[in-house]
């Protein structure tokens, strides 16, 4: 065996040094060294990260196919780096408090598994090793929801995350099952030669459906989302958003390729208007269910759900302008989301406090944290000139591209759509700064970490939208990918 | 009597039904756990009949289903001690129980 293929992991064997090192940390050092756990871990993840980015943009293959990179696969493994960094920084605080404390170690290294997991399902182009990232992605991910043990609602997420992923990776591997039958193998490359044939087939019909159902399990696309504002409100709030960004980022993203890749010439007939349906359905159930939200972090769920219609729409493009698009809006979805948490584990761990009407008048109070919160709404609203608005314009004329009457159509929706999304998103920002209240949240004084994590979100919100040189790198990343 | 695929496909393909109907119909949290268990095994079923009878000449299908006993054993070992967890705190493992957050 030629043991030099490992050396195109680059990301992977990284990550796995990183998640190394951490475990010596936690299993060896002694109780005094152990409260500088949290920081080590983002030092060493921050160094890790940084890199990644000085790696040299290039595709090829390992394991006889099984595993491949590209340069659009390496920047979104870059981004995916990002968001994990902002999580673990934002995370230090509430990762050393008392209750914590005995299973720190535990945390940061479940992290990086799922990250691991994530590379895994990114890179794979075999569906066996697409099948075993996603369950490190998504079985560790189970245990951190649970990871608050004296929460009730903590266990009941955990109960209800685990059904549903177990559930739905079945019917996905029941829809490969099917795909096997049709084509006989599991690489995608052989799949994709072999179903262009069966166009009307009723099993490739089947077989799409239960795959698309199944995946949009993972990133909660309606009518598939019903566990995601439970999760999100129980589970601990740094598992919270490393669930809506970098999970729904790798989720979607590997949707791009598994749609692409494997199932590319049969796109019009087939998964183009099922796509269309769920994008309609996602957006519009999602910015509903949100306005009557009052829990801040089920309303970011519902947010996040309208949010994962929109990044679909870069799927349902299928043109590498569509995988440029996507890594984009992931990007800014990153950074405008972590902001939002940030602000709410700020606030969380200070006072516990999480409904909107608590907010009231938090503005006098804490203007800094208000004017954070203020730039995240405003950027997932999509209001100029943050990021927010130049992804949402990038992803649209990427479904644009395709040309046809349904993308219209599907675009027009989407910006109706987005029209509503900013009532709600307003309504955080109202809140804040409008609604007189006569005793708000007391004055905070966030932690060091909690800040870092705040000012890296906010100069992203800020600057990713201004510097036009990322877009066109992730661009000329996808082009050279060859995914298409 | 010969047997071909569809003596295999259709106990496996009313297993994974059975799996469907009592995840959604069963109260008890460890009942919910069996039907998803029989959900994954059907699905093992069918990749091993589609391999055996499809392409008898390659062993991708059999691998499959190997590491997918796996996965099924570590979900199931998960779920498990998140049920434990759960008998802890509300000392039955009902579903009805589990309703503090809704809608």
């Amino acid at each position: 065996m030629d043991y030099s293929q490992f050396m195109i992991m680059h990301h992977e064997l990284g990550l796995l040094v990183v998640f190394l090192l951490v475990f010596l940390f936690d299993t060896f050092f002694s109780k005094n060294l152990q409260s500088k756990l949290s920081v080590t871990a983002c030092v060493l993840f921050g160094i890790y990260t940084l890199a990644c980015f000085f790696l040299p943009l290039k595709s090829g293959e390992a394991f006889s196919g099984m595993y491949a990179t590209s340069p659009i696969v390496m920047s979104i493994k870059n981004i995916l780096n990002v968001g994990m960094f902002i999580v673990l920084l934002q995370s230090v605080k509430w990762n050393n408090s008392a209750a914590q404390i005995v299973r720190r170690g535990e945390f940061i290294e479940l992290m990086l598994l799922t990250l691991f997991g994530m590379f895994l399902m990114v890179s794979a182009r075999h569906f066996l090793v697409f099948i075993i990232g996603l369950e490190t992605a998504s079985l560790p991910l189970a245990a951190l929801v649970a990871f608050d043990k004296k929460e009730y609602e903590s266990h009941e997420a955990a109960v209800k995350y685990i059904f549903t992923a177990v559930f739905s990776s079945a019917i996905y591997m029941l829809g490969l099952s099917f795909v096997y039958a049709m084509s006989g193998s599991l690489y995608f490359g052989d799949i994709a030669t072999r179903v262009v044939g069966a166009e009307g087939s009723f099993l490739l019909y089947v077989a799409l459906a239960f795959v698309i159902a199944g995946i949009g399990f993972k990133i909660s696309m309606v009518p598939f989302h019903l566990w995601t504002a439970d999760v999100y409100q129980g589970a601990p709030t740094s598992v919270t958003s490393y669930l809506s960004v970098v999970s729904k980022g790798a989720g979607a993203f590997a949707a791009l390729i598994i749609l692409t890749q494997v199932f590319g010439s049969v796109y019009s007939q087939v998964w183009e208007w099922m796509l269309f349906i769920l994008i309609v359905l996602t957006i519009t159930v999602g910015n509903l269910f949100a306005i009557r939200q009052n829990n801040l972090k089920r309303f970011l769920a519902f947010s996040s759900i309208s949010q994962a219609g929109y990044i679909m729409l870069g799927v349902v493009a299928d043109a590498s302008v569509g995988a440029a698009a996507l890594s984009y809006y992931v990007l800014v979805y990153i950074f405008s989301n972590l902001a939002a948490f940030g602000v709410i584990q700020a606030v969380e761990n200070a006072t516990g406090k999480v409904e909107i009407s608590d907010y009231n008048g938090l503005y006098k109070t804490n203007p800094k944290l208000s004017f954070t919160m203020m730039l995240a709404m405003f950027s997932l609203g999509g209001i100029p000139p943050f990021a927010g608005f130049f992804s949402k314009f990038f992803i649209f004329s990427a479904a644009l591209e395709q040309g046809s009457v349904a993308m219209y159509v599907l675009v027009f929706i989407a910006l109706l759509n987005t029209i509503v999304s900013l009532y709600y998103y307003l309504l955080v920002v109202k809140a804040m700064f409008i609604t007189p209240n006569d005793n708000p949240i007391e004055r905070i004084k966030s932690h060091w970490s909690e800040r870092a994590g705040m000012v890296v979100c906010v100069a992203g919100i800020i600057l990713v939208g201004l510097v036009s040189v990322i877009y066109t790198f992730l661009n000329h990343a996808a082009d050279a990918s060859q995914m298409f | 009597m010969e047997l071909t695929v569809l003596y295999y496909l259709i106990p496996s393909l009313i297993m994974f039904g059975c799996g469907v109907y009592g995840f959604i119909t069963r109260k008890n949290l460890i009942a919910i756990l069996i039907s998803l268990e029989l959900m994954l095994n059907s699905v093992d079923i069918n990749f091993v009949v589609f391999n055996r009878f499809l392409f008898p000449g390659q062993m991708e299908g059999m691998f499959f289903t190997l590491f997918a006993i796996a996965i099924a054993a570590a979900e199931t070992a998960l779920a498990i001690a998140i049920i434990i967890n759960i008998f802890r705190v509300v000392k039955n493992v009902d579903v009805e129980n589990l309703t503090k957050m809704k809608y």
